[in-house]
């Protein structure tokens, strides 16, 4: 069922509109920028070159998603000046992306939560009233499904694989489910982007995230967390205190030096 | 029957598609941006305005602006300094708009490609099917990393999405 088929006439403000695709773009803007950082770093070239381009791959979404929250804001800001200008209450990701690479299991853990996610999302935004965000979802769904396929398959091999790997996974699902939560339970613009006929309904997203990671959790011989409530905000800004470090790093060149090119 | 002014069109997008065929990818000289499929459109627009429309092939692929300028730099030399450059997202690039052509030459250079469906690879060496799959990923954002199972060859495979 596509996002459309929801639309009943009513139309969103730009306002609102900014905000929904804000979310949409820092949460793929943080999750890049956080594998980015491990480039050089990865236990073997192979993942090294994997999670580069997964975080090429999230940055380029951003970019678009960030450039087409500029156009509806019309304020005159552009995609880089929402990225780089912007302090930590302003950002809209959800608190999931912002943690800490860790060890290999917890980016794996973070990076599938999020792919599976991704993948629901775009799929159904792909139908989205909204034009414009709909032919980003399109390609950004191609893009996120071969994510998926890489990081269900390293949950899969840890989650079965040494005693040593199944413990550090499954010390990362525990201590990263808890932001699950924040991914699945829609708020006020939730509602009504899907009421708009923009957004998919909350519930859909939570069922086929569900499902999808029941399969690979099984697969991988892993259990399904116990139930979390959240206390985590990134939707409306309020954020866990690893995002100021993050943006610290990745705003300083543009902040010391304004209009700077290479 | 076709008018004067629908006829100059065609021939002013045949001339512009033969200078874009003269650019070639920036990671993988052999093939064109034609060839690869980033070229979507060229159209000469109601006002007389010659557009054209060009797709990224994944959403951050660094090449891509550098294959923008290059396309512009190539238009601005042939006399088409007035052509506005597009970018078009919809429909989302797919591996199966590289062309016949663009596929031979890629293979020629030593990358294959891979087939949609169940339409394996080739090692672009010994043209064996018996492959093992490396990495999901590789040097470029475009591409995977296998190896030949019967040459024992490491190669770089196009990948299909």
């Amino acid at each position: 069922m596509s996002a459309a088929s929801e639309a009943v006439g009513i139309e969103a403000g730009p306002e609102e509109r900014f905000e929904y695709v804000l979310r949409l773009a820092d949460t793929s803007l943080i999750a890049g920028q956080r594998l980015a950082a491990l480039l050089g770093h990865g236990p073997a070239l192979e993942e090294d070159l994997a999670l580069g381009n997964i975080a090429l791959d999230l940055i380029g979404q951003a970019r678009l998603l960030l450039a087409l929250a500029a156009r509806i804001e019309a304020r005159g800001r552009d995609e880089d000046a929402l990225a780089f200008l912007r302090d930590a209450p302003e950002f809209r990701n959800v608190s999931l992306v912002e943690q800490p690479n860790g060890d290999f299991a917890q980016t794996i853990v973070r990076q599938c939560l999020l792919d599976a996610w991704q993948v629901e999302m775009y799929e159904s935004l792909a139908g989205s009233r909204d034009l414009q965000l709909a032919d980003i979802a399109e390609k950004a769904l191609k893009e996120c499904r071969y994510h998926w396929r890489f990081s269900a398959g390293w949950l899969v091999r840890l989650g079965d694989g040494t005693a040593e790997s199944q413990a550090r996974v499954r010390a990362a699902l525990a201590s990263l489910w808890r932001f699950t939560d924040e991914l699945l339970s829609p708020d006020a613009l939730d509602a009504r982007m899907a009421v708009c006929g923009i957004g998919p309904a909350p519930a859909l997203i939570r069922e086929r995230w569900q499902s999808r990671l029941r399969v690979t959790l099984a697969e991988a011989g892993l259990d399904w967390p116990a139930h979390q409530h959240y206390r985590w905000h990134g939707k409306r800004g309020e954020h866990t205190e690893h995002l100021g470090h993050l943006l610290a790093e990745m705003q300083f060149l543009p902040r010391a030096y304004p209009g700077a090119t290479w | 029957m076709v008018s004067q002014a629908a006829a100059d069109a065609a021939t002013l997008e045949r001339r512009v598609w033969r200078t874009l065929e003269s650019v070639m990818d920036p990671e993988i000289p052999v093939v064109s941006v034609v060839e690869l499929g980033i070229v979507r459109q060229v159209r000469v627009g109601p006002d007389g305005r010659l557009r054209v429309g060009i797709t990224p092939t994944y959403s951050g692929c660094p090449a891509t602006e550098v294959i923008t300028q290059m396309i512009r730099a190539a238009l601005d030399q042939d006399g088409f300094a007035d052509a506005a450059l597009e970018t078009l997202l919809w429909p989302a690039w797919s591996s199966e708009w590289l062309s016949e052509s663009g596929r031979r030459k890629l293979e020629a250079f030593g990358i294959a490609v891979e087939g949609t469906g169940s339409q394996s690879p080739v090692c672009p060496r010994c043209a064996s099917r018996r492959l093992e799959r490396v990495s999901q990923y590789g040097s470029t954002p475009c591409k995977a990393h296998y190896r030949c199972l019967e040459c024992l060859e490491p190669f770089d495979v196009f990948k299909c999405l």
